[in-house]
C-alpha cells in the first residue's frame, strides 16, 4: 500500500550508513538474538572441528565395539578414554557421535530448507504474477505434492538409490517445496493487487524486476516464519523417517539417528541415549529460530519505524 | 534365565498374600495385528495364533510344539500311505449345531482354496486325500510314505460343514461365519482397534478362566509396554529387550520367557564366483572368498556370539550352534555354538590367502527380527576388527526381502552376505533343512529361502531321505545328520535363538511358547 | 462461482489421475508385495499361486488398466493383507482420524492465536518472549520423542490418562464421536495436543508476524487515531488483515492432519487412517496405498479451493481467479 517499490531491503540506493551495518546494529538490538548467534556459532565450530576434538570416530566400526554399548556417562570405554556422555546401543561415545552427528543434521536440514525454500517460492511468485494456465498446472501440482507423504518418498528413493545424505535431502525438498509455493502465491496474490504493482506495471518494468524487486520482498514475512520453522521441521522430519526405518543409514548417524535409536531405551532407564542427542538438537534448532526471528524482523521491510 | 525363575517366584508369593480380586476380563496388547478372522484366509504366525481361540484343530501344539489331541483323540498310520483318525465324540459348534467328519472334508477343501488368500495352507494339504470313512473315521492317504502328516494336520483350522466351508472371508469378518468349537466365542472384530471373545462355556475341552478377552493391536514396543505400565492392558507380548532388565526389578510386572523356534543367522553366497557385495580392498573384484570353507569358518569364529546375546540382545537370546534349539526333534547333540577367537579367525584367512582381508557388505532387514538392525552393525564391527572392511546396510523388510530372495538378474539372490531368521513352524529340524540348506529346487519345493544358493549332493540326499523315513527314530538320526553335514561346512552361520518375553501385571502369569504364538489359554492366575 | 468450482473439480480428476499412476508404479518400485505376505514356509508353487491369486503375475501396465477400469465402477480394489475392499477399509478407519485432527486443529486456533496475538501486540513484553521461546519447543523435537515422552509422564508416571487407543463413543447430533465421552476425551487429548504442538507454534508464528506488521501498517493507524477502542481494532481490523496467511497455512495443516498424522497414531496406537497408511505402506499394500492417497488428493483440493473462497471472503481484493482461460 504505503510502502515505497524501492524500499526493498539490501537495496543500494539507501542511506548514507551501508546497508551492512544497519542491518548489523538492528540486528544486535536484541540480546536473546545475539546470544542466539553466538550459540549457533559455537555449534557450527565444534560440528567442524568434530574430527580433532573426539576421542572417537564413530563412522569407522573398527573403532566402535558393541561391548563398550550403553555404559552411562562417565563409563571408562575399553580402549581407554572416558565417555563423559556415556555410549549408544552399538557402542558409540555419544560425545563424538553428537558432534559428528551434527555436521549430518545441519546440513541436512540447511539444505533441504534452502532449496526447497528457493524452488518453492519461484514457483509459487511464477504461479501468482502469470496466473492462467501456469497457475493452474502449478498449484494443481502442489495438490499433488501436498497429498504425498514424505515417508512414500523416502521408501521409493531408498528402494532405488539406496540410502544417504543426498537421498535424504532429494526426500525433504519433495516433500516441503509446496509449502513455500502456496505459502508465497498466497501473499504474492494479495500484493500482486495492490497499487505498487500496478505502478510498477505503468512504469514499464520488466516481468522478473517486479517479481523479485518488487512482490517478494513483501512476501517475506510469511516466507521466512514458514522457511525457519520448516527447516527445523526438516531436521525432525529426518529424524520421523529414521524412525520408520527409512532415513539415514545406521553407522553414520545424524542426530535424528541417534535420537530414534535411543527411543527405544527411554523406557528402560537409560536415559542419556536420546536425552543428550536430544538437547543437542533442541539448542541448535532454537538458535536457528532465534536468529531466524530477528533476522525477519530486520529484514522486513514493514516493520521501519 | 534362572534369575528370572527366581524373580517370578518372589512375584508370585507375593500375589498370593494379597491384591484385589482379579476380573474375569482380559486385555492383551498384541505386537501383530491378525490380518482376517476368516481362519483358512491367511496362514501367518498372528493369525494362526488368533484361530486357535474360535476354532479347533484335529491336532494341537502345546507350548512346546508337542503334538497333543485335539478334535482327534487319536490317529495313527495303518499302512505306509494311509493314516486314521478318530475323532471326538460330543463337540458341538457356538451354534449348537454338532461336529463329525464332514467338517474335516469340507475343511480340508477351503482350506488351500479361498479366494485372494496372500498365503494358502495348500503347503500342508498338499498331496493328501480326505476321506470320510463315519461320522467320527476319517482316513488320509498320500501317494508316498509321508512321515509328517500329524504335523501337516496339526495346521489346518476346522470350520462348520453347515457354517463355515461355504462362507466368504468377510463373512468371518462380521462374526456370521466365525462359528467354530473352539474354547471362545466371537464377539467384535475391528481392524486397528480391536477383537473381543468370550469364554465358550461348552467347550469339550478345559473351559478357560477368562469370560471375556480384548486384544489389541500395539505394535510400537515402548507404546506396548507403556500400555501395559499404564493398566490399560493386562499382559502384552513381544516385550523390548531393552526393557527387560528394568522389568525385572519392577514389582508389579510378572515376565515369562520361553526360547523360541526361531534361529538368527547369516547366509553366505556359496553361488557365485564374483558376488556383488564382495570386493578386494579397495573395491577392485576379487573371487568370491566366501567360497572358501576356511573363510567362512573364519568369519563364524569372528563373531563374538557372547557380546551379541549379552548385550546387543540384552541376555534374551541363547546362543546358537545349529538349525533349532536343544529339545527339538531332529536337532542335533554334537553340535555347539562357536567359540570367539579373533586370532584363529585372522590365520584361517591368511590359510586361505585373503590374510590383508577384503571388503564386504552385510545387509539386514530393520523391522523384522529382534533388534536386527543392531545385530548387524554389531557383525560389522567384529568383522572389520579382522581384517574384511564390512559395510552395513540395512533397510525396512518391505523392500529387504525381495532383493535378498531374488534382486539379482535370473530372481537370483542380490546379496552376498545377509543377516535373516528362520522359524520352524512345524517344530522340527526337517523345515529349516529342506528350506534353507537344500539345493534350490523349483519343481521339488525344496530350498525356496536358500538365499546363499548352498548346494552339497550328499546333503540333499540326506534331507530327501529323512523327509521320507516315516520311523521317528530314523528320521530323527537323519535330521541330525543332515544338520552336522551343513553345519560343518558352514552353509550357514548360526548366531543365536530368540528368546521370547511376556509381561503381565502382578498376579498373571504366561506359559511361554516356542511357536510365539499369545494365547488367551495360555494366561493363568498366580 | 459455480463454473470456479466446477472447474476446479474437473482439474481435480486428472490430479487424482496422476496420483494413482504415481503410487501404482511408486509402490511396485520399493518391493515386491508378495515377500510381505507368504509364509516363510511356502514353496515355490505356493509362491507363484497366490502371486496369480493377487493379480501380480500380469504385466504392471495391464494391472494400472485393470485397477482403472475397477476405479470407474467404484471398486478401488482389495487389500492383499486383509482381503476387503481398499475403499471399506479406509471408511472404517477415518472416523477416528477426523476427530483428532479437527480437535488438534481447534487445539491448535484456541492456543495459537491469542498467544500469537498477544506476542505481536507486546513484542517487547516478557510474556512474549516466553510464549516465542515455547512456540520454538513446539516443532524442535521429532513428535514421536515428545509423544513417548507424554505417554511416560501422563500414563506411566504420574496415571492420569491412558497411554493407548480410542475410548467409548457415544452419538450426538448423529455423529458418533469419541469426544462425546469422558473416557474418550481422556484418551483423545494427549495424542491431540501431540500433533497440535507443531501446529500450534506455527500459528502463533504467524499470527505474531502479521500483527506486528499490521501495526505499523496506516490502516490500524488511522482507525487508532479515529478513536476506535483498542479491543475493535484488535478484534476486526487487525485479525481480519492477519488471518489471511493463518487460513492458508492452516488449511494446509488440517489437510495434513488428516492425511498424515501417522506417527502420533502410531505411538498411541490410536486406530486411525495415518495408522494404517503407514502399515500398508510398510507392508506394501498397494490398493490400500493407492486407494488412500487419491482420496488425500481430493482432500487437499477441496481444502485448497475452501482455501481460495474464503480469501475472496477475507479479502476482496482478491477475485476468484478464472483459472486456465
Amino acid at each position: 500500500m504505503s510502502v515505497p517499490a524501492d524500499s526493498a531491503p539490501g537495496a543500494p540506493e539507501i542511506g548514507v550508513e551501508t546497508p551492512f551495518q544497519r542491518f548489523r546494529a538492528e540486528f544486535f538490538e536484541s540480546w536473546i538474538a545475539a546470544f542466539a548467534l553466538g550459540l549457533l556459532g559455537l555449534i557450527v565450530v565444534l560440528a567442524l572441528l568434530a574430527p580433532w576434538i573426539t576421542p572417537q570416530n564413530p563412522y569407522d566400526l573398527g573403532q566402535v565395539d558393541v561391548l563398550d554399548g550403553k555404559l552411562p556417562p562417565g563409563s571408562r570405554a575399553y580402549t581407554g578414554y572416558t565417555m563423559w556422555l556415556g555410549s549408544d546401543g552399538a557402542g558409540r561415545d555419544l560425545y563424538s557421535a553428537i558432534l559428528y552427528g551434527l555436521r549430518i543434521s545441519i546440513s541436512v536440514g540447511v539444505a533441504s530448507g534452502v532449496i526447497a525454500l528457493v524452488i518453492g517460492s519461484t514457483i509459487g511468485l511464477i504461479a501468482a504474477y502469470a496466473g492462467g494456465r501456469v497457475e493452474t498446472v502449478v498449484m494443481r501440482l502442489v495438490d499433488l505434492q501436498l497429498s504425498f507423504p514424505a515417508a512414500l518418498i523416502a521408501l521409493m528413493l531408498v528402494a532405488v538409490m539406496g540410502r544417504g545424505i543426498d537421498k535424504i535431502i532429494i526426500a525433504l525438498v519433495a516433500a516441503q517445496w509446496a509449502y513455500y509455493a502456496r505459502t508465497v502465491r498466497a501473499s504474492a496474490l494479495v500484493e500482486s493487487a495492490k497499487e505498487y504493482v500496478e505502478a510498477a506495471r505503468c512504469l514499464g518494468l520488466g516481468h522478473a524486476r517486479i517479481v523479485f524487486r518488487h512482490i517478494l520482498p513483501n512476501c517475506m514475512a510469511p516466507l521466512i516464519v514458514v522457511g525457519t520453522v520448516q527447516t527445523a521441521h526438516a531436521i525432525a522430519l529426518e529424524a520421523t523417517l529414521s524412525f520408520l526405518g527409512v532415513g539415514l543409514r545406521q553407522t553414520e548417524p545424524s542426530l535424528g539417528v541417534l535420537i530414534a535409536n535411543g527411543f527405544e531405551y527411554m523406557m528402560s532407564g537409560r536415559y542419556w541415549i536420546s536425552f543428550f542427542p536430544g538437547i543437542a538438537l533442541l539448542l541448535t534448532i532454537v538458535s536457528i529460530n532465534l536468529v531466524g526471528d530477528q533476522l525477519r524482523d530486520v529484514l522486513n521491510p514493514r516493520l521501519k519505524k | 534365565m534362572s534369575k528370572f525363575k527366581q524373580t517370578l517366584g518372589i512375584l508370585a508369593a507375593t500375589a498370593l498374600l494379597g491384591g484385589p480380586a482379579m476380573a474375569e476380563e482380559l486385555t492383551i496388547g498384541l505386537a501383530s495385528e491378525p490380518t482376517s478372522m476368516d481362519p483358512h484366509f491367511h496362514n501367518l504366525g498372528p493369525n494362526n495364533a488368533m484361530s486357535r481361540h474360535i476354532f479347533d484343530r484335529l491336532i494341537l501344539q502345546d507350548e512346546r510344539q508337542q503334538l497333543i489331541p485335539g478334535l482327534a483323540t487319536e490317529w495313527y498310520p495303518i499302512d505306509d500311505l494311509t493314516w486314521e483318525f478318530k475323532l471326538r465324540q460330543g463337540v458341538t459348534y457356538h451354534d449348537g449345531s454338532p461336529f463329525n467328519a464332514d467338517d474335516i472334508v469340507c475343511s480340508f477343501n477351503r482350506a488351500p482354496d479361498v479366494p485372494n488368500s496372500p498365503s494358502s495352507f495348500g503347503i500342508y494339504t498338499k498331496g493328501k486325500t480326505v476321506v470320510r470313512i463315519d461320522d467320527f473315521t476319517i482316513h488320509i492317504k498320500t501317494p508316498r510314505p509321508y512321515p509328517l502328516m500329524a504335523n501337516d494336520v496339526s495346521t489346518i483350522v476346522i470350520v462348520s460343514s453347515d457354517s463355515g466351508c461355504d462362507a466368504t472371508t468377510a463373512a468371518f469378518n462380521d462374526g456370521s461365519a466365525a462359528i467354530g468349537t473352539g474354547p471362545f466365542k466371537f464377539v467384535s472384530y475391528s481392524p486397528g482397534d480391536s477383537i473381543v471373545v468370550e469364554r465358550n462355556d461348552d467347550y469339550w475341552g478345559e473351559a478357560p478362566i477368562w469370560s471375556k478377552v480384548t486384544f489389541k493391536p500395539l505394535k510400537s514396543g515402548p507404546t506396548r509396554l507403556a500400555a501395559l505400565l499404564a493398566g490399560d492392558v493386562d499382559i502384552i507380548e513381544g516385550v523390548p529387550t531393552t526393557d527387560i532388565t528394568m522389568l525385572a526389578k519392577n514389582a508389579e510386572v510378572s515376565l515369562s520367557q520361553g526360547v523360541s523356534n526361531r534361529v538368527i543367522y547369516l547366509h553366505l553366497d556359496h553361488d557365485r564366483a564374483d558376488s556383488p557385495f564382495v570386493k578386494a580392498n579397495g573395491g577392485g573384484a576379487i573371487d568370491n572368498p566366501l567360497r572358501k570353507l576356511e573363510v567362512r569358518q573364519a568369519i563364524s569364529m569372528a563373531i563374538n556370539r557372547d557380546a551379541i546375546v549379552d548385550q546387543v540382545m540384552e541376555g534374551v537370546a541363547i546362543k546358537a550352534g545349529q538349525l533349532l534349539p536343544d529339545g527339538f526333534f531332529g536337532v542335533s547333540d554334537k553340535l555347539a555354538p562357536v567359540g570367539y577367537d579373533p586370532e584363529g579367525a585372522k590365520a584361517l584367512l591368511a590359510q586361505a590367502g585373503v590374510g590383508d582381508g577384503f571388503e564386504l557388505t552385510i545387509h539386514g532387514p530393520n523391522d523384522r527380527y529382534i533388534n536386527d538392525a543392531k545385530i548387524a552393525e554389531a557383525i560389522g564391527q567384529m568383522l572389520t576388527r579382522i581384517g574384511i572392511k564390512t559395510q552395513v546396510e540395512t533397510m525396512p523388510r518391505s523392500i529387504y526381502f525381495k532383493r535378498a530372495s531374488r534382486g539379482g538378474p535370473d530372481d537370483t539372490p542380490e546379496f552376498s552376505f545377509i543377516l535373516v531368521g528362520w522359524g520352524a513352524g512345524s517344530g522340527e529340524a526337517s523345515s529349516p533343512l529342506k528350506s534353507l540348506i537344500h539345493t534350490y529346487d523349483r519343481e521339488a519345493g525344496f530350498g525356496a529361502s536358500n538365499r546363499g544358493r548352498y548346494s552339497v549332493a550328499a546333503v540333499d540326499a540326506l534331507i530327501e531321505e529323512a523327509l521320507a523315513t516315516v520311523d521317528d527314530e530314523e528320521r530323527a538320526a537323519l535330521l541330525a545328520q543332515a544338520t552336522e553335514m551343513a553345519i560343518n561346512d558352514v552353509a550357514i552361520i548360526p548366531l543365536h535363538y530368540q528368546v521370547n518375553t511376556w509381561a503381565a501385571k502382578k498376579g498373571l502369569k504366561y506359559i511361554a511358547r516356542t511357536d510365539e504364538y499369545t494365547l488367551a489359554i495360555g494366561v493363568i492366575k498366580e | 462461482m459455480t463454473v470456479f468450482i466446477i472447474r476446479r473439480l474437473l482439474q481435480a480428476a486428472l490430479v487424482v489421475l496422476l496420483m494413482s499412476l504415481i503410487v501404482f508404479f511408486g509402490v511396485n518400485v520399493i518391493g515386491d508385495p508378495i515377500d510381505m505376505l507368504i509364509n516363510p514356509e511356502a514353496d515355490q508353487a505356493e509362491i507363484e499361486r497366490a502371486i496369480k491369486a493377487l493379480g501380480l503375475d500380469r504385466p504392471i501396465g495391464e494391472q494400472y488398466l485393470f485397477f482403472l477400469k475397477g476405479v470407474a465402477t467404484g471398486d478401488f480394489g482389495r487389500s492383499f493383507i486383509f482381503g476387503e475392499p481398499a475403499l471399506k477399509l479406509i471408511l472404517h478407519h477415518m472416523p477416528a482420524t477426523v476427530e483428532l485432527a479437527l480437535t488438534a486443529l481447534i487445539l491448535a486456533i484456541l492456543i495459537g492465536i491469542p498467544l500469537g496475538l498477544f506476542a505481536g501486540l507486546y513484542p517487547d513484553h516478557p510474556v512474549s518472549r516466553a510464549i516465542m521461546a515455547g512456540s520454538i519447543l513446539g516443532f524442535s523435537l521429532p513428535t514421536f520423542w515428545v509423544g513417548l515422552m507424554m505417554i511416560i509422564l501422563f500414563a506411566v508416571v504420574l496415571g492420569w490418562l491412558p497411554a493407548t487407543g480410542r475410548g467409548d463413543t457415544a452419538v450426538f447430533l448423529g455423529i458418533k464421536s469419541s469426544a462425546f465421552t469422558r473416557d474418550g476425551l481422556s484418551h483423545l487429548a494427549m495424542p491431540a495436543l501431540n500433533l497440535a504442538l507443531l501446529k500450534i507454534s506455527l500459528v502463533i508464528r504467524l499470527t505474531r508476524a502479521g500483527a506486528r506488521e499490521a501495526m505499523h501498517q496506516d490502516y490500524i493507524k488511522f482507525a487508532r487515531a479515529k478513536g476506535l477502542r483498542t479491543r475493535r481494532v484488535i478484534g476486526v481490523h487487525l485479525l481480519k488483515n492477519i488471518m489471511i496467511p493463518v487460513v492458508t497455512v492452516l488449511g494446509l495443516e488440517f489437510g495434513n492432519l488428516l492425511a498424515f498424522s501417522v506417527v502420533t497414531e502410531s505411538i498411541f496406537a490410536w486406530p486411525g487412517m495415518g495408522k494404517l497408511l503407514i502399515e500398508s505402506l510398510l507392508q506394501l499394500d498397494r490398493p490400500v496405498v493407492v486407494a488412500y492417497l487419491m482420496i488425500i488428493v481430493v482432500v487437499f483440493v477441496i481444502i485448497n479451493l475452501a482455501v481460495d473462497i474464503l480469501y475472496s471472503i477475507l479479502d476482496p481484493r482478491v477475485r476468484l481467479r478464472e483459472q486456465g482461460t
